[in-house]
């Protein structure tokens, strides 16, 4: 392999893998004899039992590796170590975990060795006996199967400088790797954590050669790993836990910025970082960092006025008297049980539902929590304490959210959940069903680390209607794709959904989804999504909702595609034979109810409001969110209830006080496609030709180039096929009253007005493509959807607009408004640049084919503008000016 | 990788070419002859005073040619591979029988019969070079789980023990003219360890290094050893030592073997191999799995390229190799991860 490694892989019954990736590792400290009073006693006692309950603790504490030490005088080391570690090998729970065999003697490590299946990390040999005896005991830690810890000491000492540490790490990798053939991301160094702020000078500078030497380490020596015991630091501050709390995690926070992998804590013993007092840290950092000649008297002398003794000092409860929300936050961070019942129930009270506590209060306090340790600023054990007072926090409130239940009426449907494979992350999941739960579904939890065969041996065995597949960590995301291959070739289909912190649209649509073809695959984003996808899944619009997903799921992977081509484009030519292809023969093609045009003047303003899409509104005054959820949102929901309001109560008025006109034109012709991208319309005898553009981006495998003009029949299938056009507008009157505001100095309501009217004219528009399919066109006469269902476009057919994505060309707009004799007909205008007035106005084209869908130009290429401007009969250069935008 | 400077062999050679078909199980074919109590005995153990019927590795030493003949049925299968007839030959497991002084020439004959019958067949088509893998069972005895509930911490034998009962059988087999040894079966990681540290031992001793191949046995559903461990920490477990290949065998069939396989395949920065049984045993304990069944099977994770080295474990017979190996020569062989992880 000419590439050095940096991975690090561990083992007990599970394996350990550790990236340059992986957060700080952290090794359970308290099953050692010289370092735990407690832990000697039971050895010594040979209360066995006991010993293992302390090694169950750190490993249920969060530890990643089980650091074991019997070196005391009063015990056989050697006796030992082989009993406790032939113990631990009958503890599935604790032997999960890689075990690090922590002595100074070689013939304890080697006993050890002897007794662990797993890969394990042999704590520690150096150079202080010897380049031979170096040897000798690395080659056969090789030969055992483990990682081993290397202390910078050699035969002259401990090293204690910069240089000495670097010097020794240097020699000691070099012996390793080149000798002895040991894998260097098998090396953990110790570059020595020695006590700071002693009185003596010469220590000063101890932590700041600590970071610096990891960094050195880290940078110099491929594959080699930092560890170190972190207690030793505050040594001279032995019984003042407040500063020595501090310091650990100071000196923590600094030595994994400089790259340190993994090392000896107690957890009992850290303070989070952004929770140590301003000024305490200050001077602890003065004293780690060495800033300040006299930074150690400050620190002692600060020492002395802070009582007590860290965390077994007085509990303070100030935070008690916090506002209900800051309780709640402490509580989580903190990793405190003790009071978040009463707080939860606090919570409960004032809220409506029980479920709301959940969504509100508690998942604040968790993001919180989230964003500590995504900073580095908690570690793993705290915020596995963390994640145990949400547990419980849940715990009490699923009795009120279950008895919030309809009891008498029967499931919604039964939905399987898990974490899969290799993850253990489940407060998402958890919650996930809770939320669920409490609308009436059926849970079937499975857990975490849910291999893919119990998934689909339960989701056969339960008859589940919906499988949720959860997972926190990236390696999570192609289980899920395994899942679904699975699902695939076991003949379910039953809808999968995927949700979890790494999952994405993007992923479940381009890697998931098509490997599950016999049920729908969806991205739920988070937990407050679940039960509309749900209910859309197992409701009676399931077919509709499903075939937009995968259109939506479509163009997902499309855009993907087009992102991963980088916009390479093909030939016009080759564009063109990849064309969207529909299977005209077989097509039903409906004849219009209409054909010619049709003029609305003067239509009810009453009968458009309901069609309004308000979500647009609100992004239109800087209010991110979706509408009707914006208004309660907790950011923007005030506001976006008095905007809602004041937006009310004009348009009562506009409609009341005939503020404003709208009128529409539509028109429904004969037509046929030709040339690939232009379509010919009969519009009262005469022929009008509309031209269309074609995508040229390279596309994946099978997926085709489209353009517009492929929705419609060519001609030469014999088939008469239709096309629409229309322009809707719910601008005529607006100028006296915009008038009228500016003159009031009244920019909100001129603002307010205009943006109302876009929004009438848009609602206008959908309200007109409805009665298109439903009356004008007939071809969706059966169609039956709420404005919801509009907005989502859960319908067949579209209706693009010159100058949006599918086309982008302005120019089709002088075409359709000859058509339709738009200016005559319904007083709309186009301005020099093709913009529409009144600007209240919205146009386009019908496509009422089964298959027609939306889609982006995206970049087209020189041969198809030459092409564009032939086929319009316009100069090239002026095709060239219009099509500036979408040109390569 | 290596410890000291080290040519590749044939078998690595032919290894990147093609996947390659270990044979089938040898138990199966013994039963078929029907053997008596004689039959182990004659020529060796003529007056030895404990039963030895079922003892199969002996027949290596009483009834050569029946070992041979079943070796040379699944060459002529399409086998490349054979294993030797020495999953038992430790002194660890010969102690049964009280026969712990036998165990170099039941390694050192049976090796020697499996390399001529191999040999007789490559010279016939040189461009199918056959192989024998030494067969290292993984004794009757765990390391680390104790045989006694009320006393977990107590083991029946010791990682010395078998470090020194692992060196006695590698030598051997190498003495034997193994190409290849099989450490296999491994139910408890730390045997294999052990296994492993004292094949070692021996390559340094002899001054030669042959490749090593790893196969551990996954019990049941769980996905686990019977020493606990998942196939991923068996794998990073055992990848200090110098070997060639790692896989699953026995316990399971063809397509319960498939996930760990799959993970196998994923993580392993070596080629993978699979030897499962034919199919679950039935309601009589028996393997009725039909070759052609087995092949299907396996045929869809050949295609899945998870693997370089497939063959045969409990219930398995020359036809089934035969349907392996023809199933086999459609596929390409697993591709290497550089470096998995990254």
């Amino acid at each position: 392999m000419s590439k050095t490694s940096h991975i690090l892989k561990l083992s007990g019954l599970e394996p350990l893998i550790v990236t340059e990736h992986t957060n700080f590792v952290n090794i359970g400290e308290r099953t050692n004899v010289t370092g735990s009073k407690k832990f000697l006693r039971l050895i010594k006692e040979e209360k066995f039992d006991e010993a293992l309950d302390v090694a169950r603790n750190q490993v249920e504490g969060g530890a990643q590796i089980l650091d074991v030490n019997m070196d005391e005088g009063m015990i056989d080391g050697k006796e030992s170590m082989v009993t406790f570690l032939n113990l631990i090998a009958a503890e599935p729970d604790i032997a999960r975990i890689p075990i690090m065999i922590d002595s100074s003697k070689w013939e304890i490590i080697e006993a050890g060795l002897k007794c662990v299946q797993g890969k394990g990390v042999v704590n520690s040999i150096s150079l202080k006996e010897g380049k031979e005896k170096f040897i000798e005991q690395a080659t056969k830690v090789k030969r055992y199967g483990a990682a081993v810890i290397v202390m910078a000491f050699d035969e002259d000492g401990q090293a204690d400088t910069y240089e000495r540490r670097i010097e020794i790490c240097k020699k000691s990798y070099d012996i390793l790797v080149d000798v002895v053939g040991f894998t260097p991301s098998d090396i953990i160094f110790d570059p020595n954590i020695f006590p700071v702020a002693t009185g003596i000078d010469e220590h000063n500078n101890y932590a700041v050669d600590f970071f610096n030497a990891t960094k050195w380490i880290k940078e110099n020596l491929p594959g080699a790993k930092v560890s170190g015991g972190v207690s030793n630091v505050s040594f001279s501050f032995r019984g003042n836990n407040v500063v020595r709390e501090a310091m650990h995690s100071a000196f923590l926070y600094h030595a994994i910025k400089h790259g340190m992998d993994m090392g000896i804590v107690n957890p009992a013993m850290l303070e989070i970082y952004d929770d140590i007092p301003k000024e305490l840290l200050d001077k602890v950092e003065d004293v780690l960092l060495n800033r300040k000649p006299n930074a150690t008297e400050i620190l002692l002398e600060y020492a002395e006025s802070v009582k007590g003794t860290g965390k077994k000092r007085e509990v303070n409860l100030d935070w008690r008297n916090d506002p209900i929300q800051d309780r709640i936050t402490h509580a989580l961070v903190k990793g405190i049980t003790e009071f978040i019942e009463e707080d939860v129930e606090e919570c409960r009270q004032q809220l409506d539902r029980p479920l709301q506590v959940i969504e509100g209060p508690l998942m604040t306090g968790m993001n919180v929590v989230g964003d500590l340790f995504g900073e580095g600023k908690m570690f793993l054990p705290q915020v596995v304490k963390s994640a145990r007072v949400m547990k419980k926090a849940v715990a009490y409130l699923n009795p009120f959210i279950e008895a919030e239940k309809d009891g008498g009426t029967s499931a919604n449907g039964k939905i399987l959940l898990a974490t899969v494979k290799g993850d253990v992350h489940d407060i998402g999941k958890n919650i996930v069903g809770v939320v669920l739960g409490c609308n009436n579904y059926d849970i079937i939890d499975l857990g975490v680390m849910v291999p893919k065969e119990k998934i689909i041996e339960a989701a056969v065995k339960e008859n589940v209607d919906i499988i949720g597949l959860s997972g926190l960590i990236t390696p999570s995301l192609d289980e899920m794709v395994d899942v679904a291959k699975d699902l695939e070739l076991s003949g379910l289909s039953v809808p999968l959904l995927i949700g979890g912190a790494t999952t994405s649209r993007v992923h479940t649509a381009v890697k998931i989804e098509e490997n599950y073809t016999k049920g729908q695959v969806v991205h739920v984003l988070d937990a407050s999504r679940s039960v509309t996808v749900t209910d859309k899944l197992l409701g009676d619009n399931k077919q509709d909702y499903i075939k937009n997903l995968k259109a939506d799921y479509q163009k997902v992977r499309e855009n993907h595609a087009k992102k991963r081509a980088q916009k390479r484009l093909v030939s016009y030519a080759d564009a063109k034979a990849n064309k969207f292809k529909i299977d005209w023969q077989n097509e039903t093609i409906v004849k219009p109810n209409l054909i010619g045009e049709q003029v609305f003047n003067h239509f009810s303003l009453e009968e458009i409001r309901p069609y309004i899409d308000w979500t647009p509104f609100f992004q239109t005054w800087e209010l991110a969110g979706r509408f009707p959820k914006i208004l309660e949102d907790k950011i923007v929901g005030e506001e976006a209830k008095k905007l809602y309001a004041d937006a009310n109560n004009m348009l009562d008025k506009i409609i009341s006080e005939n503020w404003l006109q709208a009128k529409a034109i539509i028109g429904i012709w004969p037509a046929n496609s030709f040339n690939d991208d232009d379509i010919e319309a009969t519009v009262d005898g005469e022929r009008v030709h509309f031209h269309h553009l074609r995508q040229q981006t390279a596309k994946a495998k099978d997926l085709p180039n489209f353009s517009l003009a492929d929705f419609i029949a060519p001609k030469e299938t014999g088939k008469q096929d239709y096309l629409g056009g229309f322009v809707v507008t719910a601008g005529i009157g607006i100028e006296e009253h915009i008038k009228r505001f500016e003159e009031d100095h009244d920019d909100y309501n001129s603002i307010m007005l205009k943006a109302l009217a876009d929004r009438l004219a848009e609602a206008f528009a959908e309200l007109m493509h409805e009665k298109v399919r439903k009356e004008y066109w007939g071809y969706s006469t059966g169609e039956s959807l709420d404005n919801e269902g509009l907005i989502k476009e859960e319908y067949q057919g579209i209706r693009p607009a010159p100058g949006y994505p599918a086309c982008p060309d302005h120019t089709e707009k002088v075409t359709l408004f000859k058509a339709l004799n738009v200016e005559k007909n319904i007083g709309v205008s186009l301005t020099d640049s093709l913009a529409m007035y009144p600007a209240a106005s919205v146009s386009g084209f019908y496509f009422a084919n089964s298959q027609a869908k939306y889609f982006g130009l995206g970049k087209i290429a020189d041969d198809q503008v030459e092409s564009i401007a032939e086929r319009k009969g316009k100069p090239k250069e002026e095709m060239e000016r219009w099509l500036s935008p979408v040109i390569n | 990788m290596g410890d000291f400077l080290y040519m590749e062999t044939t078998f690595e050679k032919e290894l990147n070419k093609r996947i390659l078909v270990l044979d089938g199980a040898m138990g199966t074919m013994i039963q078929r002859y029907k053997l008596q109590e004689f039959d182990f005995r004659e020529g060796w153990f003529e007056n030895h005073d404990k039963s030895l019927k079922g003892n199969n590795d002996l027949l290596s030493l009483t009834r050569p040619q029946i070992i041979k003949d079943i070796h040379a049925a699944y060459l002529e299968a399409g086998a490349d591979i054979l294993e030797t007839n020495t999953f038992s030959g430790t002194w660890i497991a010969q102690a049964d029988y009280n026969l712990e002084k036998y165990v170099y020439d039941i390694n050192y004959y049976s090796a020697k019969i499996a390399k001529e019958v191999a040999e007789e067949f490559t010279k016939k088509d040189p461009y199918k070079p056959r192989f024998v893998a030494g067969s290292m069972g993984p004794t009757n005895r765990t390391a680390s789980l104790s045989p006694d509930v009320n006393n977990p911490g107590f083991r029946a034998i010791s990682y010395d023990q078998l470090v020194d009962a692992y060196k006695e059988q590698a030598k051997a087999l190498i003495d034997g003219g193994v190409d290849i040894l099989l450490v296999e079966t491994v139910f408890d990681t730390l045997n294999a360890k052990a296994a492993l540290f004292a094949i070692q031992e021996v390559f340094d001793e002899l001054n030669k290094k042959i490749p090593i191949m790893v196969s551990g046995t996954i019990t049941d559903a769980s996905g686990r050893t019977l020493s606990g461990q998942t196939t991923e920490a068996f794998l990073v477990s055992l990848e200090h030592a110098p070997i060639t290949s790692i896989g699953l065998n026995c316990a399971l069939g063809a397509k319960q073997l498939r996930p760990y396989l799959q993970t196998l395949s994923s993580k392993a920065n070596i080629s993978v191999s699979a030897h499962p049984n034919a199919g679950l045993p039935n309601e009589f304990g028996e393997y009725d799995q039909s070759p052609n069944d087995m092949a299907s099977q396996i045929e869809v994770f050949l295609k899945e390229g998870l693997l370089n080295i497939i063959g045969g474990c409990c219930g398995t017979s020359p036809d089934h190799i035969k349907a392996i190996a023809e199933i086999a020569t459609k596929y390409s062989p697993r591709k290497q991860n550089e470096l998995a992880y990254e």
